[in-house]
């Protein structure tokens, strides 16, 4: 059913109970992403997409369009809050762009820039985790991940479903894990998707790396709001 | 004397339990032998009088006749002075049992059986009106009961206060698809800090809950339950096991309640010892077999629940409400109350209190009147400085709030919660900037670490607050936590992040000096 909805005050046709990150970027609106991964369910992990809807703060991710909705996406108090979310990944992790190997094409570092952050107003936490190196095509560089589960849901044993990574622990002691059998296991078409769709430098396909030169990466030819919203750009 | 049987009774509810209840029964027993008196002890849930417990009642004429808390060296004292015959003389008698200011001002509607009956006796309950609820229940058809349900205005007890009657009617109203199958799941992960109502509930009264999950699953369609029970609580564990399995056999529950052809089975299943578990959908993926971590909503449980069917989660209070509700009738319930909030709250006093215990009351009455009334006064005797109402993600209130009613709007126009009615009291020793770092290091042992800003939020909320408390760039430092309070609210999965800075908030707000004094262990330092 098309139904009727406001962006910053401007009225947006769509269609109900579609994706409010999805119907903002058809209507050339931008709202910063991490966990989301278009055609596939929410999961609501990183809160970056967070926008105000009918006053009140939700995730954009989880909110499936209703008629009369009125969201708020571009506001300062909005537009800052999403920088301290994207900060707070920052500050927990250790994401040393010049030295990663994701570094052009890394969404938390595209994001960054996105939402104008230069650096993080919460102190630096530079926890030490173990690296994952035992799998064969795979390894984890678990300092840079940002728990948004993409690989946890959407990278699946091809034969029985079952999961491939998962999270041990919980709070800040929580940490990716991979189960090698599974891993190693993988085609590597889907050892490519799984490194691809981790939004930071924390799942690594072994054997490549730096392979594009500095200036030819993906976000340096397209930046993220690009992608986003395609053709659909202001 | 010798041919009568005098009845004593002695809690064998976990409070009483760590007084030493257990051994006093036995002891009593024994001494009773020894001296040819024929007792019959019974073993029953608590008053909720928890500083006189162990207390031990004995049957007389005029009623029952109160002793507490009394100990093992009490035993010989209490039979010189004939206790058995209804001598109030001894210094540990408390008199009539019903005549107890503390007992006898309550209006106790949910907890009227409690620490009255044998909790496993089906013979005790039927007694004082149970099952009645249920037995209405089974002549009218689910959106009926429902409306009932919605005429009380019961609100969700566990701590969100969503109307009971619209999750039910959203259930009731749910497809569950080819399967046909809907859940009803009680949330007995009671986590919260000072809270024990739930507990007391299923270790006192436990088939008012079997019977409250019973007439919901008639109201929604629904066959099987299961009651989400957190580890720490192994004796409510047995007494409802016990329960179960005489309702069962007594025709309950399980196919064919009381030959009306309808089927509603209930089972306990236990948690692993996590406070984000007490949080609906951690609840449903824990009950499920997988790591308790919360699902994004919606959709609601209520429409995808437990294993993807329309599921009513409700807290043990909520259900533990519907019997009366049933059996009295919906408007008999919301005669109790004000504005919203109808019906009565089994209020929790606890921490630094004189008087700790349960005191069922309608909505309305004032902090103070508890604190002072009920509660007389600290436990230490110093001047109470704060009270944290609510449980853990809630504010702290100092004396110039404790007037407020006792209403969820009230409460929430002050920026504060009830929470489950936990109520847990400090006295004027208590350094507030620590209670505002604890309320974000217990965020970081419990938050399921799904979404960003309770995970991280939590950690650097407690380094910030230890500068803060370290004289470091204090005016920086406050502003950085006040940053981060907002992003916790708004940005979080759900009310595990989303409120723990609401106590942070409070305790600055309300207590400013304890952020700006020097640490008071500090020698030469800053």
């Amino acid at each position: 059913m098309s139904i009727q909805i406001t962006i910053d005050g401007q009225p947006v046709a769509a269609e109900e109970g579609h994706n409010l990150v999805d119907v903002a970027a058809e209507n050339g609106v931008y709202i910063p992403t991490l966990c989301y991964l278009k055609g596939h369910p929410c999961l609501g992990t990183c809160r970056v997409c967070s926008v105000r809807v009918n006053g009140h703060v939700a995730a954009a991710c989880s909110v499936p369009v209703a008629d009369g909705m009125q969201v708020e996406v571009e506001t300062t108090e909005l537009a800052d809050m999403r920088k301290a979310l994207i900060e707070f990944l920052f500050s927990e992790g250790n994401h040393n762009c010049p030295s990663c190997e994701k570094s052009g094409r890394c969404d938390l570092q595209a994001t960054g820039y996105e939402v104008g952050m230069m650096v993080s107003r919460f102190p630096y936490r530079f926890p030490v985790r173990e690296r994952a190196v035992v799998a064969d095509h795979i390894w984890l560089e678990r300092d840079r991940c940002i728990f948004c589960q993409r690989c946890v849901e959407f990278i699946r044993d091809r034969k029985t479903d079952q999961k491939i990574f998962s999270i041990k622990g919980r709070g800040s002691t929580a940490q990716i894990e991979i189960n090698t059998e599974l891993a190693n296991a993988m085609p590597p078409e889907q050892v490519r998707e799984a490194a691809d769709i981790c939004p930071v430098g924390c799942i690594l396909e072994k054997g490549v790396g730096f392979n594009d030169p500095i200036g030819q990466r993906k976000f340096e030819i397209q930046s993220v709001r690009e992608r986003a919203l395609g053709d659909k750009k202001k | 004397m010798s041919a009568s049987v005098t009845k004593i009774y002695i809690p064998r509810d976990t409070t009483a339990l760590a007084m030493g209840a257990d051994r006093l029964a036995r002891e009593i027993a024994a001494e009773a032998a020894h001296r040819g008196e024929t007792v019959e002890i019974i073993r029953n849930g608590s008053r909720g009088l928890f500083w006189l417990e162990p207390l031990l009642e004995v049957e007389t004429r005029a009623g029952r006749i109160a002793y507490g808390p009394v100990e093992n060296k009490d035993i010989d004292s209490l039979f010189d002075q004939s206790f058995l015959l209804g001598e109030t003389s001894h210094p540990l008698c408390q008199g009539l049992t019903e005549e107890i200011p503390y007992l006898k001002k309550q209006q106790r509607l949910t907890f009227a059986r409690a620490g009255v009956t044998d909790p496993v006796s089906l013979e005790d309950y039927q007694q004082l009106d149970g099952f009645s609820g249920l037995k209405k229940a089974l002549l009218m058809d689910g959106q009926a009961i429902v409306d009932e349900v919605k005429i009380s205005g019961l609100r969700g007890r566990g701590g969100a206060a969503f109307p009971t009657g619209i999750k039910w009617q959203t259930v009731l109203n749910a497809s569950p698809g080819a399967t046909g199958q809907k859940y009803i799941v009680c949330n007995a992960d009671e986590g919260d800090s000072g809270t024990f109502a739930d507990r007391m509930v299923m270790e006192a009264d436990p088939y008012m809950l079997i019977e409250g999950m019973t007439i919901a699953g008639l109201a929604v369609g629904a066959d099987q339950g299961y009651i989400y029970l957190r580890s720490e609580y192994p004796v409510a564990h047995q007494i409802l096991n016990e329960a179960i399995a005489k309702a069962e056999t007594a025709g309950f529950l399980g196919t064919n309640i009381l030959g009306s052809g309808k089927t509603f089975n209930l089972e306990v299943r236990l948690g692993a010892k996590a406070y984000i578990c007490g949080e609906e959908t951690s609840l449903l993926e824990s009950l499920e077999g997988k790591r308790g971590m919360v699902r994004a909503k919606p959709p609601l449980p209520a429409i995808v629940g437990l294993f993807g069917q329309p599921t009513i989660v409700n807290n043990v209070l909520s259900l533990a409400a519907i019997p009366y509700i049933l059996s009295k009738g919906g408007q008999a319930y919301a005669d109790y109350g004000m504005g919203r909030s109808l019906g009565t709250l089994p209020f929790q006093l606890a921490g630094n209190i004189k008087q700790g215990g349960l005191i069922e009351l309608a909505f309305g009455v004032t902090l103070r009147e508890l604190l002072e009334e009920y509660g007389g006064g600290t436990f230490t005797g110093r001047p109470m400085r704060a009270v944290q109402v609510g449980g853990p993600l809630c504010a702290y209130l100092p004396e110039s709030q404790w007037d407020t009613p006792m209403d969820y709007e009230a409460f929430q126009a002050i920026g504060a919660g009830l929470g489950h009615g936990g109520i847990v009291v400090f006295d004027d020793t208590v350094d507030m900037s620590e209670q505002a770092r604890f309320s974000m290091e217990f965020c970081v042992a419990e938050s399921c670490g799904k979404c960003t800003p309770c995970r991280i939020g939590s950690t650097r909320g407690v380094e910030v607050i230890d500068r803060i408390r370290n004289n470091e760039n204090r005016t920086a430092n406050m502003e950085l936590l006040s940053d981060l309070c907002e992003t916790m609210i708004d940005g979080s999965l759900c009310a595990m992040g989303g409120m723990t800075p609401f106590p942070v908030q409070s305790a600055v707000k309300y207590f400013p000096d304890d952020f700006n004094q020097q640490p008071k262990n500090s020698e030469g330092g800053a």
